[in-house]
C-alpha cells in the first residue's frame, strides 16, 4: 500500500516515516515542500494520506480530493465517519488522514494509531527538545556571570556562583535570572560578554 | 460564576469580533470565558469544530451550508446564529494584468473591468495558459462572489478560467511566483501583496454584491440547543463588540489588539486600513476611502438573513453543478437562525428586523424597513449585474444561469 506524508516539518515527516516503516508492505512517500504539492499527490497516487492539522495547505487538498472525487478512486475525507474515535484521537494527536474509498477499515486503523503514536511521540520530543536548550543557554549565563563576577571582583570560581545563588535567594528569583541581569548589566557599561 | 465558551478562528481582519468581545470584556460582562483557538486552514478549524475541541467558529458562510449537506464531510446540522460581517474582501490581479483592465489609482467598475479581463481571458485561453484564480476555499464567499463577477461578465469559471485554493497566507507569493494571475482573498492579505508588490486591487467584493454575507458564527446545532443560554450571552457579547468595532475613537486600540502575535501577528496598519475602509491599490500609489469595505454593525448586518444563506445555496447547486433538491433547502434555511438572534437580544437596543428573509439585491435606493422596535434605512443592497435573487423562487433563479453559459 502507499502511503504520502505531508509535513512542512521535515523532522517530524522522518519521525513518522520511521515508524510507519515498521508495516513492512509499506511504500512511503514524504513530502516537505508547498509548491507542486497537487501536483505531488496525484503523481503518488497514495491510498493514505497523512498531514498534519497545522498545515495551511490542508484545503488545498481537500479542493484537490473534492475535485478527484470523479476520478476512479475517490478519496474520502478522514477515516470513516463511523469510527469517531478514531478522528477524535487523530485530532488530538494534531494529525489528519484521508483514504481512498472502499481501503480496508482494519488496516486504516492499525496506520492511524501508529501515526497517532508517532505524532505523540514528536511533541513529546520537541518538549524535552526545548526543555533541554532552555537549561543550556540558562547554563551558559550562569557562566558568563561567573566569569564577570571573577574577573571584576576578583572572587574565586566558588564565591562567585555563591554570589549569584545568595542574591538570587535574598531576591525571590532563580540563579539564572539574576545571571541574566549581571551579563545585560555588564553589557550596557561596555564590559566584553 | 463565569463559564468557558471556546471559539475556533482564522487570523483575518473580519475575526474581529469575537476577538475584541473578548478583550474588551464584553463576553465576561455576559458571564463568559472565552478560549480563542487561533488555526490556519478551514479544514482545521472544522474539524475541531465537528468533534468538540470548539464550542463554535468564526467560519465562512458557505462552508456551514456545505457540512451541513454533507458536501466534503460527513453531514453534521451546523447553526449559524449571528453574521460576523459583510463583505471586507478584494480581488487583487498581477499588476501588470491590473494595468489593462482597471483605471490607475482607482477601485474599476466591475462591468468595465470585467469586460477587459474577458479579452484578455479569452487570449490566454486560446493560448493554451488560460488565466487562473486563487480563492481561499471551495466552499468561501470569496468563491462565489468571484464566479458570480466572472460569470456575470461572460468569462466562464473552470471552462475559461481555472480557479484553485490558495490559503490566504500564500496569496502573495502565489501571485509574486506568477502560479495565480489573481487572488480574491481578506485582508490583511490583499494588503500585503499590495505592500509586497506583487498585485493590485483592482476591485472590492463589495461592488459585486453590495451586502454580500461573509463570515458567520457557527457551531454544531446539538451544541446550541443544549447550551443555549451561553449562545445567547455570546450573541450580546458580539453584538456590543460590532458596535464598538465601528467606533472611530475605537479604531487605533482595536487595530492594535488586532495586531498582536496571538491574534493576527500582522502590521498593525495594514489592519488600520481595512478597519478604516482604506485601501492601498497599488504600491506606491495613494490610500483610497471605500466607504462600508468591511461591513459589520449598520442596518443589522450581524442578522442572519435566512435568504443570504439560500444565495449562497443557489451558488454552491452552481458551481458543484449539481441539481436544486428541495429537502436541502429545508436544511439550508435552518443553518441560519434569525430566531436565535432576536431572542438573545430582545430588550436591548439593537434592531430586530420583523422578517427573517428578505429579497436580495433589490434595493438600489435606501428603504425603511420595519422592525421591532420602529424603522430602520438599509440602503443599496444590489448585485452588479442588477439581478434581483427572490428567496421564494430559488428554482426560477437557477433557471436563469445556464450552467455552460
Amino acid at each position: 500500500m502507499r502511503i504520502a506524508i505531508i509535513d512542512e516539518s521535515a523532522v517530524r515527516a522522518s519521525v513518522m516515516q520511521e515508524g510507519l516503516a515498521q508495516l513492512g508492505d509499506c511504500e512511503i512517500f514524504v513530502i516537505t515542500e508547498r509548491r507542486g504539492l497537487v501536483r505531488r499527490i496525484s503523481e503518488i497516487d497514495a491510498d493514505i494520506v497523512l498531514m498534519d492539522l497545522g498545515n495551511p495547505s490542508r484545503d488545498v487538498l481537500e479542493e484537490y480530493f473534492a475535485v478527484s472525487r470523479v476520478l476512479a478512486r475517490p478519496i474520502a475525507m478522514f477515516v470513516d465517519d463511523s469510527d469517531e474515535e478514531s478522528i477524535g484521537a487523530s485530532i488530538d494527536a494534531g494529525v489528519s488522514a484521508y483514504v481512498v474509498d472502499g481501503f480496508a477499515p482494519h488496516r486504516i486503523r492499525s496506520i492511524l494509531d501508529l501515526a497517532i503514536r508517532r505524532f505523540h511521540a514528536f511533541s513529546r520530543l520537541q518538549t524535552e527538545l526545548s526543555v533541554a536548550q532552555s537549561k543550556l543557554a540558562e547554563r551558559e549565563s550562569v557562566d558568563k556571570a561567573k566569569r564577570i563576577l571573577m574577573q571584576t571582583r576578583g572572587l574565586g570560581e566558588p564565591e562567585a556562583y555563591a554570589e549569584l545563588r545568595k542574591t538570587a535567594m535574598n531576591q525571590g528569583k532563580r540563579i539564572a535570572e539574576i545571571a541574566d541581569a549581571v551579563v545585560t548589566a555588564h553589557k550596557l557599561i561596555g564590559g566584553a560578554a | 460564576m463565569t463559564t468557558k465558551f471556546s471559539i475556533g478562528f482564522l487570523p483575518l481582519v473580519d475575526a474581529a469580533l469575537p476577538i475584541l468581545a473578548h478583550v474588551h470584556g464584553f463576553a465576561a460582562d455576559e458571564g463568559l470565558r472565552l478560549e480563542l483557538v487561533k488555526d490556519v486552514s478551514w479544514a482545521t478549524v472544522l474539524d475541531r469544530l465537528l468533534y468538540g475541541h470548539t464550542d463554535a467558529a468564526h467560519m465562512v458562510a458557505p462552508l456551514a451550508i456545505a457540512t451541513t449537506l454533507g458536501r466534503g464531510r460527513p453531514a453534521q446540522p451546523l447553526s449559524a446564529p449571528f453574521v460576523l460581517g459583510l463583505n471586507g474582501n478584494a480581488i487583487t490581479l498581477k499588476s501588470d494584468l491590473a494595468q489593462q483592465v482597471a483605471p490607475e489609482g482607482a477601485l474599476g467598475d466591475p462591468v468595465a473591468v470585467g469586460a477587459a479581463l474577458r479579452e484578455i481571458a479569452m487570449e490566454r485561453k486560446a493560448a493554451g495558459h488560460p488565466l487562473c484564480f486563487g480563492v481561499v476555499h471551495r466552499y468561501s464567499s470569496h468563491n462565489y462572489m468571484l464566479r458570480y463577477w466572472l460569470a456575470g461578465c461572460g468569462i466562464r469559471p473552470d471552462e475559461d478560467v481555472e480557479i484553485t485554493t490558495v490559503p490566504p497566507p500564500f496569496c502573495a507569493d502565489a501571485l509574486e511566483a506568477g502560479d495565480v494571475d489573481g487572488i480574491c482573498v481578506g485582508e490583511p492579505w490583499n494588503s500585503v501583496a499590495v505592500e509586497r508588490g506583487a498585485g493590485t486591487i483592482v476591485l472590492a467584493t463589495a461592488q459585486v454584491w453590495r451586502r454580500g454575507v461573509e463570515k458567520v458564527l457557527a457551531m454544531r446545532e446539538s451544541v446550541m440547543e443544549s447550551r443555549r443560554e451561553e449562545v445567547e450571552a455570546l450573541i450580546r457579547a458580539l453584538h456590543r463588540a460590532a458596535r464598538q468595532f465601528v467606533d472611530p475613537e475605537a479604531l487605533l486600540t482595536n487595530a492594535a489588539i488586532l495586531a498582536r502575535p496571538e491574534y493576527l501577528n500582522a502590521d498593525v496598519n495594514l489592519i488600520l486600513r481595512a478597519l478604516g475602509d482604506r485601501l492601498l491599490l497599488h504600491k506606491g500609489g495613494e490610500l483610497i476611502h471605500f466607504p462600508d469595505f468591511m461591513f459589520q454593525y449598520r442596518e443589522a448586518a450581524n442578522f442572519p438573513w435566512v435568504s443570504q444563506a439560500q444565495w449562497l445555496y443557489s451558488q454552491m447547486l452552481r458551481w458543484d453543478r449539481t441539481p436544486y433538491d428541495p429537502q436541502d433547502e429545508v436544511k439550508v434555511a435552518r443553518v441560519f437562525r434569525p430566531d436565535v438572534y432576536r431572542s438573545a437580544l430582545t430588550g436591548t437596543d439593537a434592531p430586530l428586523p420583523g422578517a427573517s428573509s428578505k429579497v436580495e439585491g433589490s434595493l438600489h435606493q435606501p428603504m425603511v424597513v420595519g422592525t421591532q422596535q420602529g424603522l430602520i434605512t438599509l440602503e443599496k443592497n444590489a448585485f452588479f449585474d442588477g439581478r434581483i435573487f427572490d428567496p421564494h423562487d430559488l428554482a426560477g433563479y437557477l433557471a436563469q444561469d445556464s450552467y455552460a453559459k
